[in-house]
């Protein structure tokens, strides 16, 4: 009785022919987009990396061996070690953790609020809107990185905090922008009908308003990831990100490096060079998802 | 016109306000006490209690945080920013010390990478999805991508280890000795300028892309016009709004790069000034380089706003 059909699914995908299997797609966006590729490549391995880093590597990123001070990249220690004599690649294995945290977590939250914000100055109007755009106009004006690094001296250094100081200065940026594209959609014709025909302001929000504002706010928030990232190794840079010893990039490039860096260069390099690939990842795989969206920028 | 031009001129008066009070509040939320920091000591317990009562009386701040928003806001009217708690001197005077570096650093880097900028981001969408696009794109994303202190840090390495260069201490102005101030300054305005010029050949490069698709450029082919005329003639002009507004919102990132750079390459700018005024909570300084630099971005951000009807006489002001 028991009767299998091992075969009817494919043939069924198959009827509805010009369908590109997953892996066809995943060709057709290497052929047309090979830096969006390379991209998504970096992104993927980065993300593989802050995961396994534990399995990855046979080194503590926190425990260091003092005879092992300034040893040379070598068969052992494959990008050498840092002046505690901690293993540098697996300090940047465990740093990809913490810079994609406060990518992600930073651009994300940073993004979203603004997005909110611009919503709501468009979509209210009058008072809420002037009094949200003067708090947007000094928000803007306040210089950035100082703005970031009082925030991260109040809060103090931690990693959680730094997301704080980097995501605030996002917001009035990205509500700038997401106002201007809610107002246009307001402006709409199709929107007055929608209104006309009795549409809650809910209604008009949440269904015609936020679909429409999704594609800058996905545009921003890739553009953010990279942005973020570059911020905590500023921030940590100076000396105002994390603190010792947590493997940031950023950290990793600070005081000690640049003053090591005679004896030591590659302490100097190799971080350097995690940050820039992994920005540069995020940038690239970015500017495709925009080129995809925005369809003025479409080649044909 | 005048109207529009009044109107915004208006608007900087509650942008600045709000500017001055959050940075004020901010400073005083800060934790951390000057009066302790200049008597040398974390811990309270070191400190003769006397002695810090004393301190705090002479900096001022002692009184009533009210009272002293009021003395920050009354100088302000009168550009008197008080004097720094750490040296005592007229915060003006430290600011006109430090000025000429930040500045000639900020107005070469952008200066230099506006004119690389424009006509690689022209050359890449005149040429897209050729190998000129695609290197284009690739050096520009990296200018994105690569830290500008970590470029401060490689160029120091390879100066220091190959011709055995060290970053000179004082800084000689431009009317003093222009040779010696170009041999301090072609680096630090490198390592600026390199994310600048990057941001702004990106954004040529896609405007000029959607230029190229409007109607009136097929008619100029269709013309027969050559090909630069209508690249540099007709698309560049049309183009050129979105990028201008750009250098305007990139100032904020000059700030930023100002900052990070003068670190790395230890130069006595504002940039550098800020941070250590932070660290030191050195209020009046912070408070009124924040002041200034919010200014800056104001005064510039508008200025913007009023040279696109010069470059599109269809905008006018209202």
């Amino acid at each position: 009785m028991s009767v299998q059909y091992p075969l009817v699914h494919v043939t069924a995908s198959e009827s509805l022919a010009p369908r590109l299997t997953f892996g066809e797609q995943v060709v057709k966006f290497i052929r047309t987009k090979p830096l969006g590729a390379a991209g998504a490549l970096v992104v993927l391995g980065m993300l593989f990396v802050a995961v396994f880093a534990a399995a990855l590597t046979r080194y503590d990123p926190y425990q260091g061996d003092y005879s092992l001070q300034f040893a040379r990249p070598s068969a052992e220690h494959w990008l050498g070690t840092d002046e505690f004599g901690r293993d540098l690649l697996t300090r940047i294995m465990y740093g990809a953790r913490i810079a994609l945290f406060v990518g992600f977590t930073a651009s994300f939250s940073g993004c979203t609020l603004g997005a909110l914000l611009g919503v709501l100055s468009a979509y209210w109007g009058g008072k809420v809107d002037l009094l949200l755009e003067r708090l947007m106009d000094i928000l803007l004006a306040f210089p950035q990185l100082i703005l970031a690094l009082a925030i991260a001296s109040i809060l103090g250094p931690a990693v959680q905090n730094v997301v704080v100081a980097i995501a605030i200065p996002v917001i009035p940026r990205v509500a700038r922008v997401v106002r201007a594209t809610a107002l246009s959609v307001k402006e709409h014709q199709y929107v007055e009908a929608v209104q006309a025909l009795g549409a809650s302001r809910r209604r008009v929000v949440l269904r015609h308003i936020i679909p429409n504002i999704m594609a800058p706010y996905l545009i921003m928030l890739t553009a953010q990831l990279g942005a973020a990232i570059l911020a905590e190794a500023a921030l940590s840079y100076l000396g105002l990100g994390t603190a010792e010893p947590t493997p940031s990039w950023g950290l990793m490039l600070s005081g000690s490096a640049s003053s090591y860096a005679e004896k030591a260069p590659w302490i100097a390099l190799f971080p350097g060079i995690a940050i820039s690939l992994g920005v540069f990842g995020f940038n690239l795989f970015g500017d495709s998802l925009r080129d995809a969206l925005d369809p003025k920028l479409r080649r044909g | 016109m005048r109207i529009y031009l009044a109107k915004r001129i208006l608007l900087i008066v509650p942008t600045m306000l709000g500017v001055a009070s959050l940075v004020f509040v901010i400073m005083r939320v800060i934790p951390g006490d000057v009066a302790l920091l200049i008597l040398g000591g974390d811990q309270a317990g070191n400190i003769d209690r006397e002695q810090l009562t004393a301190m705090h009386r002479q900096l001022g701040l002692d009184q009533p945080w009210l009272v002293q928003y009021g003395t920050w806001l009354w100088g302000l009217l009168r550009f008197d920013f008080g004097n720094s708690l750490w040296t005592g001197q007229p915060v003006v005077q430290e600011l006109l010390i430090r000025l000429p570096l930040s500045l000639e650093l900020a107005f070469l880097a952008t200066g230099v990478s506006v004119l690389i900028a424009i006509p690689l981001g022209m050359l890449a969408a005149a040429r897209q999805d050729t190998w000129v696009d695609y290197v284009v794109r690739v050096v520009s994303i990296g200018g994105l991508a690569i830290p500008s202190f970590w470029v401060g840090i490689l160029v120091i390495l390879l100066l220091v280890i190959y011709f055995g260069w060290g970053p000179p201490l004082e800084f000689t102005p431009p009317w003093v000795d222009p040779w010696a101030n170009f041999q301090q300054m072609v680096w630090p305005v490198i390592t600026v300028g390199y994310r600048y010029a990057a941001v702004t050949t990106r954004m040529t490069r896609s405007t000029v892309l959607e230029v190229l698709r409007e109607d009136y450029i097929r008619t100029a082919w269709a013309k027969g016009l050559a090909e630069r005329v209508i690249v540099i003639r007709h698309a560049l002009k049309n183009a050129m709004l979105p990028v201008i507004t750009l250098i305007g919102t990139e100032f904020a990132f000059l700030i930023g790069g100002l900052v990070v750079t003068e670190t790395v390459f230890t130069l006595n700018g504002v940039g550098r000034f800020v941070v250590d005024a932070v660290a030191h909570r050195d209020y009046p300084v912070v408070q009124a380089l924040v002041f200034v630099i919010a200014l800056g971005f104001v005064i510039v951000n508008l200025l913007i706003d009023l040279t696109y009807a010069w470059f599109d006489p269809r905008i006018r002001y209202r």
